[in-house]
Parts: C-alpha cells; structure tokens; sequence
C-alpha cells in the first residue's frame, strides 16, 4: 500500500477530486495547509506598515492506495492540478504500512 | 456646543447666557427637540458600543480581540457612573469663584434634577445623558493608543481618574462656561474636547507605555477588518447624533450639521483613498474607513458654523493630512501608536479646529464667525487648541506615571505574547471547532 499526499493549489481541488474518482479512489483526506517553494509570496500594506507574506495557502491532499495503483493515482493527480505555472505544487508517495478500517475491524488492502 | 455667533449672541442676551444646567421659568419644553436628543443620545452611545469598539477591534490581532472590546465596554459602564456621581457637574455646573476652570463638586447625584428640569428646551436628564455619551466616547478612544499591551486594572483607573481631572474640566472650558469659551473659540460637537483631548492622550500613553513588543519586526496585521470596516460604518452614521445633536434642538443648525458631516466624511474618505492610491499603488480598505473617520473628526468642530463647500475643503485637507500622519509621521517618529488615535484624533481634531476658524465665515459660505476677522478667530482657534493639548498632555502623563508606580501600566511580557484576551481575561475571542 502506499500514501500519496499531494500539495496543490486551492482551486483546483475539485478537479483533482474529479478526477481521483474516476479512477476509483474511494477516499481522500484534505487539509488546509500554507506554504511556499519557488513561488514568491507578496507585500500586504496597512496604513504605512508593510507585511511581507511569504506563506501562500495550499491544500494537502492524502489517498491511502493499493501500490500497483500510485502510479495512476500520480498521473491523474499530476494532470489535474496542473496550470504550468510556479507553484502548481508536489505529490510525494510513501510506504504505508498498515490500513485498519474501523468500523468492521478489516485491514490491508481490503481496507482501503 | 454653541456656536456663538452674533445671531446667537442677540438670544442669548435674553436668555441669560451660557450656563445651559439650570431651569429658567422662560425654558419652555420643546417635543420636537426633545425627541431629536432623546434620538441624538442613543446614537452617540451606539458609536462607542459597538461602533468603536468593532472599528478598533478588527484592527488588533485576534489574539487581543476581546481585550479591545472589554475595554470599550467597561469604560461605558464606568463613565456613565461616574459622570452620574460627579462628572456632569464638574462638566457643566456652576464652580462659584472657580467656574473659570471647572464646575466643582457641589451639586452631586445629579440631585435636584428631575424630570420637569429644563435646559433650554430639553429635559436636562436628556442634555445630561447626551453629555455623558461624549464622556463616554472620549476616554474609549484613547485605548486604540495603547492596544495590546496595558493592564486591564491600569486601564480603569486611568480612565476613571482621567474623566475627573482632565475631560470634565476641559469641557467645562468650552462648553460649560469655562475660560475658553469666552475667547470666542468655535467647538461645536468638540474637536478639542473630544478629538485633540484624546488625540493628545493617547500619544502620551503610547509613548509611556512603550511600544509593542516585536513592534517593526513581527507582523501586526489587522486580524479582521470585516469588523473595522462594520464599525466605521456606524461610526459614520452614529456621528449625525454627535454632530447634529450638538445642536441640542431639531432646527436648521441641526440640519446644516447633518449635512456637513455627510459631505466632509465622504471628501475626506475619497482624499485619502486617492493619496494612498497614488502613493502605494492600490487604495485599501482600511485606509478609506481611516479617511472617513479623519473626516468625521475635522468636521467635529466645524459642523456648528461652516457650509458644504467648507466641509469639502476641510473633508478634503483632513483626509490627505491623516493619511501622512499615519503612515509617514509614525514612521519616520517611530512611536507606537496601535490604531492611530493621535494620526487621525489629534491631528484630524487640530486640522478640523483650525480650519473652522477660517471656514465659519460668511464669505467662505459659513454661519459666521465670532470674532471680526479670520485672522483673530484662527488665533482664538489656536488658543484653545493650544489649552487643550497642553493640559491633556501634562496631567495625562501624570495620571500615567502615578498609575504606573502604583499598579504598573503595562502587562508582562508573557502575558503579551500570548494575549490580552487569555492573560487579562481568560477568554477567547474565536473558538471556531
């Protein structure tokens, strides 16, 4: 099993979703999160006092995959949250080690 | 209060001149006035509550946003008692041998005021709940000097001690009868007495205090200014009873005050939204509230006694002078004013006190002036400018120092860091899941 999480841009988490669901991922789980890379922040100036803002809002995305899975789930998340301009974001996988569902007790694959 | 015009004068003379507190057998009750000031008053309580107290509260980082609001409300509560024990009649009684300076202690309780009593054509319980909504409102304004780091036990006797020893005696002076009156000086809703007052003290406090801790390094952005932008609102709008009902009488005065403050505030809203836009780049939210509210506070002295085309030059000056004092005085003088009590009061006050001296005339389209040139009413303007700054600064300061001695001004260092709201009050403002 692996965990994909991907940093993207706010507004193009309804395309990603989109297009996770069609590939059949089941769930995903977002979170607000702020950061930057290469893209600049900006200045924000209240009454002759200026603030630097170098933290730009992004949304973290994780889906708990089968492995022979992440690499259709990198490539439609790739396609998706893609404007080819600074700042699109990242997608990072890891190794997951163990899925438990907590309703009925189930774990592994089947759990996900 | 009056503008004392030559109009005015005439009445007067049969009217037994300015002490306005006590029942003539000539007063006749009058419903129409009455039921502007009873109208009037709440408005002006509506600006401190929540007016200010939202204006100022957007603009402090969320951590402090109850501290603002607390504060706001307890002076409310404290004024209102304490202009009831002694503050009224301090402010507008009569001080015997001393009615020059202030109007004493001899008359507390309000005792004998009733509900027959009279001053002028109001009941004299509405002209002393009017006046208490400008006691109230003065000392609320200077705790934007000071946001974010006084103690809240500091705060109360400050503002108590300060209502005592430094508002009611200045009004006294202006309106009550006092020595600044009778040098002809033109405050009609009080630019000194409320704007240059708290203006002044406020910067005093800011520089007793001492800035904020990370002031120029660590970000203070406004945490809200959806609240700023609410509460300038009803400023605005809470400002014809402060302005208009200066008036004390739904007449043609009252109407000229209405509509002065309308077009000074939006000229001056607009002026400092130009300047910044030309100067930044971009015109911001907070800097045409800031600009709105810089006119209200010029068109304060002048709502009496000058015209539209004098409300527009003054909204226009006010507007681009507060913007440089704000922004670019701050700066290069490096104090920390929090919310700029003293950008927008105290130099908004003194640019609207001074050019009302100039605008009242006839030839420039206003009621009159009450001395015989421009050049001598903006003399007399500067008297009473000049009084009032230098009273409010010495005895705020030393209302500060003695405080400072006796309880401390200032929360600690840890308690700031983490907030006013937690560290003086253990409450949060926003508890969102």
């Amino acid at each position: 099993m692996k965990l994909v999480t991907a940093i993207i841009k706010p507004f193009k988490l309804d395309d990603v979703r989109e297009a996770l669901s069609e590939i059949g991922v089941q769930g995903i789980t977002v979170t607000e999160v702020k950061g930057f890379g290469r893209q600049k922040g900006h200045t924000e100036l209240y009454r002759g006092a200026e603030y630097v803002v170098d933290f730009l809002p992004k949304v973290k995305i994780e889906a708990a995959v089968a492995a022979d899975m992440a690499d259709t789930v990198i490539e439609a998340i790739s396609k998706a949250a893609n404007t080819g301009k600074i700042g699109d974001g990242k997608i990072f996988v890891s190794s997951l080690e163990q899925t438990i569902r907590i309703r009925t007790g189930e774990t592994g694959p089947e759990a996900l | 209060m009056f503008t004392y015009t030559k109009g005015h004068a005439a009445l007067m003379a049969g009217l037994l001149g300015l002490l306005p507190s006590l029942a003539f057998a000539e007063d006749v009750l009058s419903a129409g006035d009455t039921a502007w000031m009873l109208t009037a008053t709440a408005l002006v309580l509506f600006m401190t509550i929540p007016g200010l107290s939202l204006f100022y509260a957007g603009m402090v980082r969320s951590k402090n946003v109850l501290s603002v609001m607390m504060q706001c409300f307890a002076i409310t509560a404290l004024m209102t008692i304490l202009w009831t024990i002694y503050g009224y009649n301090v402010a507008f009684g009569d001080g015997g041998s001393m009615n020059a300076f202030w109007g004493g202690f001899g008359n507390l309780f309000l005792s004998g005021m009733g509900v027959d009593s009279l001053s002028g054509t109001i009941p004299e319980t509405v002209f002393m709940t009017f006046q208490m909504t400008f006691a109230i409102i003065t000392p609320a304004l200077i705790v934007g000097a000071f946001a974010e780091r006084m103690k809240f036990s500091a705060m109360l006797l400050f503002m108590g001690i300060w209502l005592t020893i430094v508002y009611a005696p200045i009004c006294h002076w202006v309106w009550g009868g006092g020595w600044v009156s009778d040098y002809g000086v033109l405050d009609f809703a009080g630019g000194t007495v409320v704007h240059i007052n708290a203006g002044i003290a406020g910067l005093v406090a800011a520089l007793v205090l001492g800035k904020r801790k990370g002031f120029g390094s660590t970000p203070m952005a406004p945490h809200n200014l959806t609240l700023s932008v609410v509460g300038a609102s009803m400023l605005w709008v809470g400002w014809f009873g402060f302005n208009a009902g200066s008036e004390l009488a739904a007449d043609g005065t009252a109407g000229m005050a209405m509509a002065v403050t309308q077009i000074a505030t939006a000229a001056a809203a607009l002026s400092w939204m130009f300047a910044e836009w030309i100067v930044h780049g971009k015109p911001s939210v907070l800097g045409i509230i800031s600009g709105a509210v810089a006119g209200l506070v010029a068109i304060t002295p002048a709502s009496g006694s000058v015209g539209p085309m004098g409300a527009i030059a003054i909204g226009l000056a006010a507007g681009v002078v507060c913007y440089w004092a704000a922004t670019s005085l701050k700066r290069a003088m490096g104090y920390d004013d929090s919310l700029d009590v003293f950008g927008v009061h105290a130099v908004g006050g003194i640019v609207g006190a001074m050019l009302t001296g100039v605008f009242s005339a006839t030839s420039l389209g206003g009621s009159g002036l009450s001395h015989d040139t421009i050049s001598e009413q903006v003399m007399a303007q500067g008297i009473g400018v000049g009084a009032t700054i230098v009273y409010t600064a010495v005895v705020s300061f030393i209302i500060l120092k003695v405080i400072d001695a006796v309880v401390g001004l200032r929360v600690d260092e840890d308690s700031e860091t983490e907030g006013l709201d937690v560290s003086q009050h253990d409450e949060r403002g926003y508890i969102l899941n």
